[in-house]
């Protein structure tokens, strides 16, 4: 089988998972972390991102060949992910942008709107914009239009870990949107993000369920591996499924005259 | 729309009653539910609770973790001003008490400003006193053209204003506002605010909502545990949270759970408030509210604040001072409070790694446009 790469923004990758910064008990965990899951693209909030700490910047713990994914969690509106985006740019953070556009603190459900209005802004200035929003077709069209490098449809509410509950919107969303569809929240077991890969995801981002593991590095891993599996499963094509159970001697065999 | 008819409604209930009628099914049931009603809260916080507390506090530390991550956020408080109208008879600031009275100048809060920047903190509290003359707006949109240099993130614990002020603030770049109603007992908190503008107790309530209109991204609020029933103050705070989370879905809402502290002056707490009755109030509010912040100041002792880490704190005072000039002024000021975990930010961020949390010095990148003629 010939190298199942994978490309965004014009950058080639080996690896389907993403992972994230936030809510370690100890930011050092992270380079074990990129390394365990075989990652290459990490998210960090901006808000967390201090260039002149005395102490301690999360930024010294990502390993310098990770492709950095900042993100604007904390915008309430397109204009304060716009202007977060390009402060991420000007403290050297790249080009990438996640866009997280979210006015609801309770469910911190994704805004498609100004995440749309965001994106549009921010792709004429040259970001590449991997937008964060519900699993919406028509916001995922117009996101396309925007000139959107993925869609990040969400399998759940962040931080939830309950897995797939958009399952039938993805499944849409997958077959419809011509960019890739990373599908980032909600995720909470490995073989969640497996059967997201297996339905022909093209990627997920995962963060609080290596985050808040007991053993975060050994769940980065499984994490890694599942993915990689799901995407070798949905290569593979898996037969299909049915209720009833099919005989090995198929019944109209005598047709075929031998 | 205001608080203030729930407030009423609840304040006149007997409430003694309902708490004393919850059983430990009602316990249980709110125990094993995802979103959790006012009536749930009631049974968490009732004495039937309290054999299940491991149980409650189990699950609560499982939404803080997953919430918040094993991370705890920063502050620490900048006194400006003490000069005082109000007559709260539980402050040291009060206008009675005679302390020596002071305001920063520029200069100075610069220099205090760069003590506090020194131990690498980035999220700021600043309080004055209730005295609009000398702690005017005005003044407070000077102090954030200092202020804003070296915290990215600035809250005001200040006198009730009115949206438009807040307003200003924000735009000076402030970005949270922190307001205590002290009580919910309308009778109680006039005996308590005997004199000064602090009186009116509906102005005060409906301030943190005028905060959330006013574009504040964080709105923190609490009730001074140990002046009234505390009890019920802790049902009408976490009912004053659910409908300002409910209603400005934009912004972070938390708690403070402050308890009386000794300081200046006469009065001492009436109702003490135990260590346990603390962690039930703590646990019924992160199991009510997943996603409400909940700040620990160090009004708490050392030990208490590193037993409490696992069971909803999201937020900590470190290297506290509640003086004017507090951390670079020569001279014995007189604080507001006594405070009881003195540890400086060092220390405290090695209790708390010890513990296996993070201490998160920056959780906030100002993004507003510096305000016009701001230093």
């Amino acid at each position: 089988m010939s190298k199942d790469l994978f490309e965004i923004g014009g950058l080639k990758l080996d690896s389907r998972l993403f992972t994230g910064t936030g809510k370690y008990a100890d930011d050092s965990v992270i380079p074990g972390i990129c390394e365990a899951s075989g990652s290459q693209v990490i998210t960090v909030a901006l808000r967390r991102v201090d260039m002149e700490s005395t102490t301690g910047n999360v930024m010294d713990f990502i390993p310098k060949n990770m492709q950095l994914l900042p993100n604007t969690s904390g915008a309430r509106t397109a204009d304060e992910a716009v202007r977060i985006a390009r402060l991420a740019r000007a403290m050297g953070c790249g080009d990438w942008i996640k866009i997280e556009v979210i006015s609801d603190n309770k469910y911190l459900l994704p805004d498609g709107y100004e995440t749309a209005r965001a994106t549009e802004i921010l792709v004429k200035e040259g970001f590449i914009v991997l937008p964060y929003v519900n699993a919406d077709l028509y916001v995922a069209r117009s996101l396309v239009d925007a000139g959107a490098a993925a869609v990040m449809p969400l399998g759940a509410p962040i931080g939830t870990n309950r897995g797939l509950q958009t399952r039938e919107m993805l499944r849409i969303l997958i077959d419809e949107i011509t960019i890739p569809v990373i599908v980032d929240a909600g995720i909470g077991k490995p073989s969640e993000a497996c059967e997201a890969m297996e339905m022909g995801a093209d990627a997920c981002l995962v963060n609080t369920a290596i985050a808040t593991a007991s053993d975060p590095v050994m769940m980065a891993r499984a994490f890694g591996r599942a993915v990689k599996a799901g995407r070798e499963a949905y290569l593979a094509g898996p037969g299909a499924t049915q209720c009833h159970a099919a005989a090995s001697s198929p019944l109209t065999d005598f047709l075929s005259g031998d | 729309m205001s608080f203030y008819p729930i407030c009423a409604e609840y304040s006149g209930a007997p409430l003694t009653e309902i708490f004393a009628a919850a059983t430990e099914s009602d316990v249980r049931r709110a125990l094993g539910k995802t979103l959790l009603g006012p009536e749930d809260f009631l049974a968490l916080m009732s004495p039937a609770a309290l054999p299940l507390l491991e149980e409650i506090a189990r699950k609560a530390s499982r939404l803080t973790e997953q919430n918040f991550g094993r991370t705890i956020q920063l502050f620490t408080p900048l006194y400006l001003s003490n000069y005082c109208t109000n007559h709260c008879v539980y402050c040291g600031f009060n206008a009675k008490n005679k302390i020596p009275r002071t305001q920063l100048t520029l200069k100075q809060l610069e220099e205090e400003a760069k003590a506090i920047a020194s131990t690498g903190l980035k999220h700021l509290l600043i309080l004055t006193g209730e005295s609009r003359i000398k702690a005017s707006p005005d003044y407070l949109d000077s102090c954030m053209g200092v202020l804003r240099k070296y915290f990215p993130s600035v809250s005001i614990e200040i006198y009730a204003m009115e949206q438009d002020e807040y307003a200003r603030l924000v735009d000076a770049g402030v970005d949270g506002l922190t307001i205590y109603q002290e009580t919910y007992d309308e009778e109680l908190y006039a005996e308590l605010h005997p004199r000064g503008p602090k009186r009116d107790f509906r102005y005060r309530l409906d301030a943190p909502e005028r905060g959330c209109k006013a574009g504040m991204r964080v709105v923190n609020i609490g009730a001074l545990l140990g002046l009234g029933d505390w009890h019920k103050d802790a049902l009408i705070t976490a009912l004053h949270a659910a409908y300002l989370q409910d209603r400005y879905p934009e912004v972070d809402i938390s708690v403070s759970l402050p308890r009386m502290r000794p300081h200046v002056g006469e009065f001492q707490p009436t109702s003490i408030v135990e260590d346990r009755d603390m962690v039930q109030v703590m646990l019924a509010l992160r199991l009510f509210l997943p996603r409400l912040g909940i700040t620990v100041s160090t009004r708490e002792n050392a030990e208490f604040r590193e037993n409490i880490l696992p069971l909803g704190v999201t937020k900590m005072s470190a290297g506290v001072s509640t003086a004017v000039g507090g951390h670079s002024q020569d001279g014995d000021q007189v604080g507001q409070f006594d405070i009881s975990d003195e540890r400086g930010v060092e220390e405290m961020c090695e209790v708390l790694r010890k513990h296996g949390y993070q201490p998160v010095f920056k959780d906030w990148e100002s993004i507003t446009e510096p305000a016009k003629g701001a230093a």
